[in-house]
């Protein structure tokens, strides 16, 4: 109870929105049976309220469940226990108003960069050729004109999470779930990527859910920090940011450092016990 | 010219060992019987694409390969997606496919010859049966290594459950099916040609067969070798058709 009151007075200095509007999950808690051996409890009792239109990053170690998280939003996962809804809909499986980028990309291997950015406008009801304009637009802006007729095989790293990057913004949904998307690039890679994505944000604002395990990234682009304790997976704290994003030199304020280490002390022992590998 | 040249020079330990051969043979160490010149051997070719008796049995073999592992691919493919997709299939199939996948599949030539006779029929049937179990496992095993985090996208782009399907596992299986296929290729020529020794009055292994018996060794190694260049033709032609599917993997 302590960390719903916590976490509503958070949310409510960014933004004032009704219960209706934005992801709303309940008292979710998730068992993971793995294909041998006993259930392992992933979450517990996780109630969380994200407004519309505000990024939050979901952070914690390895193994705290995050990911799974934001799989059950994603509709990935049956929920079991407690309620996930969006905009007042329970969420009931995958769907075009919930986009999602992967840590590893998951870009169709045999569809060019083109035919995947087409492939959710396929799924739309859009005349032929404003699909086609549509798909070039996003991939001129993640920076990929040149290579639409490249297959992902072809591009490195950073292209490929550019190109995951435009296929689901491609669709216009109204959140964005990240999972650890930048997780697999090297660290300028990661940095470009990160203010570009700051830079999507604040021209069309979505709702942003973005799991990493990197405290700097978390301060960096969320307005809403969720720490996870590992096994079973709770939230610990929500912390509110409440730094200035459109500041260029921001990772070098002492804001900045202070923000990053009060986060970095609340993860710390989480990281240390899921280590470990004993819970709370 | 180019491209040319460098098949040549990648082709050329098969002119030295033809080159080997012939002088071999030419030497006087080993009777005209058992390793005829190759030069003879040619020419002994050339005679029997003439009468038309090559031209007829390899008609005939090219038809039951055909035939068979078309059908191999088709239903092994269907029985392989089936079991992938649906658990009672694979509940029913995998011990079926378990047990016959190491049998060597020569041991069926009686049974299919005692069940549709010497002609196509026995040999379509043992190519088909032999050849589908690769193919199964090619497309079981591609459709199972189906990234979920494909379809999750999928899913999330707008796409339905069955849609998804088909979109990203039949494409994610292809590596695999297409492994498979190539294993049954091959197979589906051992068998042919087995078969047709055994029981058979048509078709190269028979050809090879009956000029064996009737002492024409010349003739009858240059059917071995046409049956041999007939199957790297085969693996050739499949080989770039894979090379231009799975173009996008680089």
């Amino acid at each position: 109870m302590l960390l719903n009151k916590q976490e509503r007075a958070g949310a409510g200095v960014w933004h004032e929105h009704t219960s209706m509007s934005g992801i709303v999950v309940e008292g979710l808690r998730h068992l993971y049976r793995p294909k041998r051996g006993a259930p392992v409890l992933a979450l517990e009792d996780v109630t969380l309220s994200v407004g519309d239109q505000e990024f939050i990053a979901l952070l914690g170690p390895s193994g705290c469940g995050k990911s799974t998280l934001l799989y059950l939003m994603g509709g990935f996962l049956p929920v079991e226990t407690g309620l996930i809804t969006m905009d007042g809909a329970p969420v009931a499986g995958p769907g075009p108003d919930r986009g999602v980028v992967f840590q590893h990309f998951a870009l169709f291997p045999w569809k060019t960069v083109l035919q995947n950015v087409l492939y959710g406008l396929e799924r739309q009801p859009l005349a032929r050729g404003e699909r086609e304009a549509r798909a070039l637009a996003f991939i001129k802006m993640v920076g990929l004109s040149g290579f639409e007729n490249n297959y992902p095989s072809q591009l490195s790293g950073g292209m490929k999470q550019r190109a995951a990057i435009a296929r689901t913004l491609a669709i216009d949904p109204k959140a964005l779930l990240m999972d650890e998307p930048f997780g697999a690039l090297d660290a300028q890679t990661r940095h470009l990527m990160q203010t570009e994505l700051l830079a999507i944000w604040r021209r069309s604002p979505k709702t942003v859910i973005f799991v990493t395990h990197d405290v700097q990234e978390a301060v960096y682009l969320a307005e809403r920090i969720v720490v996870m304790s590992a096994r079973p997976g709770r939230i610990k704290e929500i912390v509110t940011v409440g730094l200035d994003k459109a500041d260029p030199e921001l990772t070098r304020s002492s804001a900045f450092a202070q923000m990053s280490d009060h986060v970095w002390s609340l993860v710390r022992d989480e990281a240390i016990k899921a280590q470990a590998g004993v819970g709370p | 010219m180019n491209a040319l040249s460098s098949a040549v020079l990648r082709y050329s330990p098969l002119l030295i060992l033809a080159l080997c051969w012939e002088a071999a043979a030419r030497s006087g160490l080993f009777s005209s019987s058992s390793l005829p010149p190759l030069s003879a051997i040619a020419l002994a070719w050339v005679d029997l694409a003439r009468s038309g008796d090559l031209t007829g049995n390899t008609l005939a073999s090219l038809w039951r390969t055909g035939a068979g592992l078309g059908l191999a691919i088709v239903i092994g493919a269907v029985l392989g997606f089936a079991m992938a997709f649906w658990r009672g299939a694979e509940t029913a199939l995998s011990p079926v496919v378990e047990l016959f996948y190491p049998l060597p599949k020569s041991a069926l030539i009686p049974v299919t010859a005692l069940w549709l006779g010497f002609g196509d029929g026995s040999k379509i049937l043992l190519i088909c049966m032999g050849c589908m179990l690769p193919v199964t496992m090619g497309a079981f095993n591609g459709a199972l290594s189906a990234d979920r985090t494909l379809l999750w996208s999928a899913r999330s782009l707008g796409a339905s459950r069955l849609r998804s399907m088909w979109d990203v596992v039949l494409p994610s299986a292809v590596p695999e099916l297409l492994n498979g296929i190539r294993t049954a290729l091959a197979l589906s020529f051992v068998l042919l040609v087995s078969s047709e020794l055994i029981v058979s009055r048509e078709g190269l292994g028979y050809l090879i067969g009956f000029l064996g018996s009737n002492g024409t060794y010349e003739s009858m190694f240059a059917v071995v070798l046409t049956v041999a260049f007939i199957g790297f033709l085969a693996d050739q032609l499949f080989e770039s058709f894979v090379r231009r599917i799975l173009a996008w993997r680089d």
